[in-house]
């Protein structure tokens, strides 16, 4: 996909368009536990990325017939704002969002102790504000604090990242203009406590080699995030014990 | 590709994980092993192309529909790839008329990428009038039975029909009008991606899932590679997990099988 003429995505001395190194993460910014209404929320930023996720639940299940009798049921949804793109993106769920709801909520379910909700549902709304390349691990980290933020029982806290070849080079977590104009992509989940891929998917072209590089450089930035993720958890919960033990009744949403 | 309305008695389940923990699979097959799989190509006459692949039970037919549209703004330059599957109702007690529903988006997605990421059409070639009319390639999978591992199926049944497309010389006049000629050519094929699908049961992959493998299974990875080998998309489903180098044994499953299916089913 390397066009004629097409500017160059990665400098000579190894800059990236954004001015990041190869193996640099973009900044990230994260909220948990912003949303009052919702059992659990968190918001994201990742580059330009800004995405919201809700999780309701472990609620009753409509429609009933759904329902499991041995575990809970997860549902997800991933969904774009008209305004997250350049040009408006119709509200009705596309073909990709579909495809996306449905890897996001497998990729979250296997650290759900789903067992301990049997016959209830939990579920999870992404939404995307702003997209920049990686909304789906974007919506991936998001959606583990809010479920972490809902007080549901987790194996692990699922993290997400991407790695990819731009201008034949690998590099971490792909922008949007990588990601439309780079060779590969390859988003991946990870629980790094389970030391388990719950998310893998790809396109573009690599060589064998290069796809074990670029999954294990995606890995390794999972690693780097769970570790963001960890910390902003661990300042939510500090934040609400401090309010706790102010005697103030009702926390309201801490920031970290 | 499994329905939760699809069900597997507790018993087939015991016996599947009891034969592979010995290394043996339900209906005889190695863990590598595919099912036979058959191939006719040219079945419908009204499509430019057209293929009928059977993998063990499993039944997909395809076929190849061209016509002239609009390019991607994105893309003013080069023709366009529309992947559609049908999961029909006499395929499965389970599916039911109706839109395309997330199995089959996740399908036809997986297809598409095979397709499209290995740059099997050369889509540049298909462009009429730059940033206005472009040929539009329609590859409509219709599954007729499903039996398990309808991505392989699908895959195979597109790459063929598309290697056996013929659509009409299309020539822009003076006017820019686009005329259709009664002279039949290929479509620029150049590239021939191969999925290779594996389920994860237990510690074991088994190549080619068959449906009541799917229903054991606790994940599935399709890895599709091009002809040279190389990866050019993958997959992960299914609620299961794996490790790093559970993808890279996967990949190199995928590599080792693909080459065959190349050689001895599309015959290149």
């Amino acid at each position: 996909m390397v066009g004629k003429g097409r500017k160059k995505l990665i400098s000579k001395g190894g800059v990236r368009v954004d001015g990041r190194k190869p193996g640099d993460l973009r900044p990230i910014k994260i909220k948990v536990g912003l949303l009052e209404r919702a059992d659990g929320s968190a918001y994201v930023e990742l580059g330009k990325n800004k995405i919201l996720a809700a999780v309701y639940g472990p609620r009753e299940v409509y429609p009933r017939h759904l329902s499991l009798h041995s575990r809970a049921l997860i549902r997800c949804r991933y969904h774009m704002a008209p305004f997250s793109v350049e040009e408006r993106k119709s509200p009705a769920p596309s073909r990709r969002e579909v495809e996306l709801s449905t890897v996001i909520r497998d990729a979250l379910e296997p650290v759900i102790f789903t067992e301990f909700y049997p016959r209830t549902v939990i579920d999870i709304f992404i939404e995307v504000l702003q997209a920049d390349g990686g909304t789906r691990g974007t919506g991936i980290i998001a959606a583990s604090l809010a479920l972490a933020d809902a007080g549901i029982p987790m194996r692990d806290l699922v993290a997400a990242c991407a790695a990819g070849k731009v201008d034949g080079q690998l590099v971490l977590d792909l922008n949007d203009v990588e990601d439309k104009e780079g060779e590969a992509d390859l988003p991946v989940a990870y629980a790094p406590q389970m030391e388990a891929v719950t998310l893998l998917q790809m396109d573009g072209t690599l060589t064998k080699d290069e796809f074990e590089r670029a999954l294990k450089l995606a890995v390794d930035g999972c690693k780097q995030i769970h570790a963001l993720l960890k910390e902003a958890l661990r300042g939510r919960y500090l934040a609400v014990g401090d309010v706790v033990e102010a005697g103030v009744k009702k926390g309201k949403g801490g920031e970290s | 590709m499994v329905r939760s309305s699809e069900v597997i008695s507790n018993i087939e389940r015991k016996r599947i994980l009891e034969l592979l923990s010995q290394g043996k699979r339900l209906d005889g097959r190695g863990l590598k092993d595919y099912r036979e799989i058959k191939v006719e190509r040219g079945v419908v006459e009204k499509a430019a192309g057209s293929a009928l692949v059977s993998v063990g039970g499993t039944k997909v037919a395809t076929g190849v529909k061209v016509e002239v549209g609009k390019p991607y703004p994105d893309r003013p330059e080069a023709g366009a790839l529309a992947v559609n599957v049908e999961l029909t109702p006499l395929a499965s007690p389970t599916f039911e008329p109706g839109p395309p529903d997330k199995y089959s988006i996740e399908l036809a997605r997986v297809v598409d990428r095979g397709i499209r990421e290995s740059k099997a059409i050369d889509l540049e070639k298909l462009c009429l009038v730059p940033g206005n009319k472009v040929l539009v390639v329609f590859v409509d999978v219709y599954v007729l039975n499903h039996c398990g591992n309808l991505f392989d199926a699908s895959e195979l049944a597109s790459v063929l029909a598309l290697m056996g497309a013929k659509v009409a010389k299309y020539v822009v006049d003076k006017g820019g009008e686009v005329k259709a000629k009664a002279k039949r050519v290929p479509l620029p094929v150049r590239n021939y991606p191969v999925s290779v699908t594996m389920a994860r049961i237990g510690g074991d992959f088994v190549v080619d899932p068959s449906l009541d493998e799917e229903m054991v299974a606790d994940a599935r990875i399709t890895v599709t590679t091009d002809k040279s080998g190389n990866v050019c998309a993958v997959q992960k489903g299914g609620v299961g997990v794996f490790s790093v180098d559970e993808v890279m044994e996967a990949v190199d499953i995928a590599v080792e099988k693909s080459g065959e299916l190349r050689r001895d089913v599309l015959g290149v």
